[in-house]
């Protein structure tokens, strides 16, 4: 998948946590921009993005996610390492 | 690691529209709530449907059939990424639930406080949900067994201490949830041979807590035994509970509401009690009247047959333990009970079923028959039937009647039925145990009553299409095939074979049509087959009639009939002749003709019926599906 594809399907999940459909994000984008993302939404963020994407994240790799373009980059080299 | 399945409930695609509409909708219903929930929903879905349910229903709704449930959910480490999975879980069950959690790890002062926010909350359950450490944390390994067995009997004092308090102080029903094995082994398989394993204790104190529990009346929400099915992984992530503190992976929250749900629908005594069975493909593989007792697959050592009697052995074993039996199958009632009456390895008598309905009428009808015969509500049934048409129709039609989404293979059924926790129950009594008697004498059938369902819409919904093609080399095997193996819903049960069919393709004069159905549940395949003839004074004479009993119902009769006319107007023919021969399978049929409109011209000594049509009193009509060759 191309980063533009991933954004978009990540932005998928995200409308269906926050339950907005308007919702748009860019690779700027952190979570103190979006209300409502704080650690617990973010588990259930991880758990459908591993779902959707059909990777496995570790914990140091979530902490050092600063904004949803690091997230990106993420689910893509773990998706060329699978 | 996935999340554990619910593979009983649809994964409907259209789940996100209903979705919003529902969310757009001011005005939205509990029921289309109810049947929002009744899917496998993940994590971002259950968290979803909640948002709406508490945003619409703060408070129960008026008038709801269940009692509302107050539940205290009383943890050790974090539970409120369960709670969206334990509402959407009730809701599933028609069940209104308002839950509380006390602050972060209170709630042994909450018990104890008569002032306590809990108390004020006045729950009618209390649920405790305690992590693997905190019930078997602080042994050391190198304990001796004296001391593991002083660890065990303080824990399982704690408990009852605990169970004790919620149901004097508070007169609520407990549940507790037994310890999730998540702690890692030190010795491996004969853990138990080290006295200070936390993990040994853990499994010694589950132990204790079934007995305890069954003596104290207290349910178990057992996921330790879940968790063995799933697999550890699917229910725990260790990373998850370093994070924050979530024991129980959110991945498995909407499993773990589901069944601690089933419990709460038990406590109000509603959970099934009537398991009603399709017979074809689902209690033996194949159509008995078409194979016949000899020709089904049921034992004789095939895994396929074998399969069937396992699934029977798990039906009779839930009538053993008080679920009720009924039958409700597409067949003349001779046929549906000659495996009962005559198959060797039939698990099921007749005598344990309570209800026994074969007929040509729509399942959702027969189903409602079978309710008012037995005296329960539909919303106590559960259906199982392999064929994805029956169940669809049963949920539009029925939506109150649980309906387990089958697996293709016959050797997960009994699974499938089981992990649904359709009957869950928290202790069996003697009542129980001797429903099965109560149901020995199969009753008289009343009759049916006369349901008024819109089958014209439902068949529209199905999105059919017919498609017709003359005989061709291609479907030849499969023509032959059909026409050799058809009993029930055969005109004529003339059987011809590979030469004589290619004589029809040949002939100038006749014309061999083969029909395949393909709705949006997928391709039925080759599903009808006519013959017909131009005779000598102009009628076309309808030589073979046959279709698949699997597309009764839908409207296809009709649709052929205009195939045939058109092919008898391409031939010159003035009017059609269908013909009936009576055997002893195809009863269903004797009066096709005549309901077609066909006008009875002649019957011989040995019954067979002839019957005309004039080509030019057929009238266009609108058909439930779309018609092409192809």
């Amino acid at each position: 998948m191309t980063e533009t594809e991933i954004l978009a399907e990540l932005t998928d999940v995200l409308r269906e946590a926050f339950g907005d459909d308007a919702l748009t994000v860019t690779p700027e984008t952190t979570a103190k921009d979006v209300p409502g993302w704080d650690s617990i939404r973010m588990v259930s963020i991880l758990i459908a993005v591993e779902d959707r994407f059909g990777i496995k994240t570790r914990s140091r790799e979530i902490d050092r996610l600063r904004s949803v373009g690091d997230f990106v980059a993420l689910i893509r080299a773990k998706q060329e390492a699978a | 690691m996935g999340r554990p399945q619910m593979a009983w409930l649809q994964r409907d695609p259209a789940w996100a529209a209903r979705m919003k509409a529902a969310e757009q909708d001011e005005g939205v219903g509990w029921s289309t709530l109810v049947g929002l929930a009744d899917a496998d929903l993940d994590l971002l879905q259950t968290e979803r449907l909640d948002r709406l349910l508490r945003r619409r229903f703060p408070e129960p709704p008026e008038g709801l059939a269940t009692r509302p449930v107050r539940l205290a959910l009383l943890g050790s480490s974090t539970t409120t990424h369960l709670q969206p999975g334990i509402r959407t879980g009730a809701l599933r069950r028609g069940l209104f639930v308002t839950t509380f959690e006390p602050d972060y790890g209170q709630f042994q002062q909450e018990l104890l406080d008569p002032a306590s926010a809990l108390h004020r909350f006045r729950p009618d359950v209390v649920l405790f949900a305690f992590d693997a450490r905190h019930l078997a944390g602080g042994l050391d390994a190198a304990a001796g067994e004296a001391e593991a067995e002083a660890a065990l009997e303080a824990a399982l004092a704690r408990l009852a201490g605990l169970w004790r308090l919620a149901r004097e102080r508070l007169g609520a029903a407990v549940v507790q949830q037994t310890g999730l094995p998540v702690l890692a082994p030190l010795l491996g398989s004969n853990e138990h041979a080290l006295p200070g394993s936390a993990l040994a204790l853990l499994t010694r104190l589950n132990d204790g807590m079934r007995r305890a529990a069954a003596a104290e009346g207290v349910a178990l929400l057992a996921v330790d035994t879940q968790a063995a099915r799933d697999g550890i992984g699917a229910w725990h992530d260790p990373v998850l509970w370093h994070r924050g503190k979530q024991e129980i992976s959110p991945a498995a929250a909407p499993l773990y509401g589901d069944l601690l749900a089933r419990l709460l629908a038990a406590l109000q005594g509603r959970s099934a009690k009537c398991l009603v069975l399709d017979l074809d493909n689902t209690l033996w593989g194949g159509v008995i009247g078409d194979d016949g007792v000899e020709g089904i697959a049921l034992g004789q050592g095939s895994a396929l047959g074998e399969a069937f009697v396992a699934f029977q052995d798990y039906a009779r074993s839930l009538a053993r333990r008080g679920v009720i039996l009924a039958v409700c199958s597409k067949n003349d009632e001779a046929n549906a009970r000659a495996p009962f009456e005559r198959h060797p390895e039939m698990r099921l008598a007749l005598s344990d079923i309570a209800s026994f309905v074969a007929n040509w009428n729509d399942k959702p009808a027969n189903i409602r028959a079978i309710a008012q015969e037995l005296n329960i509500g539909l919303d106590s049934l559960v259906f199982v039937d392999d064929n994805p048409f029956e169940r669809a129709l049963v949920r539009r039609e029925l939506p109150m009647v649980a309906v387990p989404e089958l697996p293709d293979e016959p050797a997960l059924y009994a699974d499938c039925v089981a992990a649904a926790g359709y009957f869950e129950a928290i202790a069996v009594t003697a009542e129980d145990r001797a429903r099965g008697a109560q149901y020995q004498a199969n009753r008289e059938r009343a009759a049916l009553a006369g349901a008024a369902t819109d089958l014209e819409s439902y068949l529209r919904s199905l999105e059919m299409r017919l498609l017709w093609r003359r005989f061709d080399r291609i479907g030849l095997a499969r023509i032959v095939q059909l026409i050799n193996k058809t009993n029930q819903f055969n005109l004529t049960t003339r059987r011809y074979d590979e030469a004589e069919v290619v004589r029809v393709m040949e002939d100038p004069r006749a014309f061999g049509l083969q029909l395949r159905l393909l709705d949006r549940f997928g391709d039925n395949g080759i599903i009808a087959i006519v013959i017909g003839r131009l005779a000598e004074d102009g009628d076309l004479v309808i030589d073979t009639w046959l279709m698949s009993c699997r597309v009764l119902g839908r409207q296809v009769e009709e649709a052929t009939l205009d195939l045939v006319a058109a092919e008898a107007r391409r031939l010159g023919a003035a009017r059609l002749v269908g013909e009936y021969r009576p055997t002893e399978r195809n009863a269903m049929v004797a009066g096709h003709y005549e309901k077609l409109g066909f006008t009875p011209i002649a019957v011989d000594p040995g019954g067979a019926a002839r019957y005309a049509l004039d080509l030019a009193a057929i009238a266009p009509r609108t058909s439930c599906m779309t018609i092409a060759e192809g």
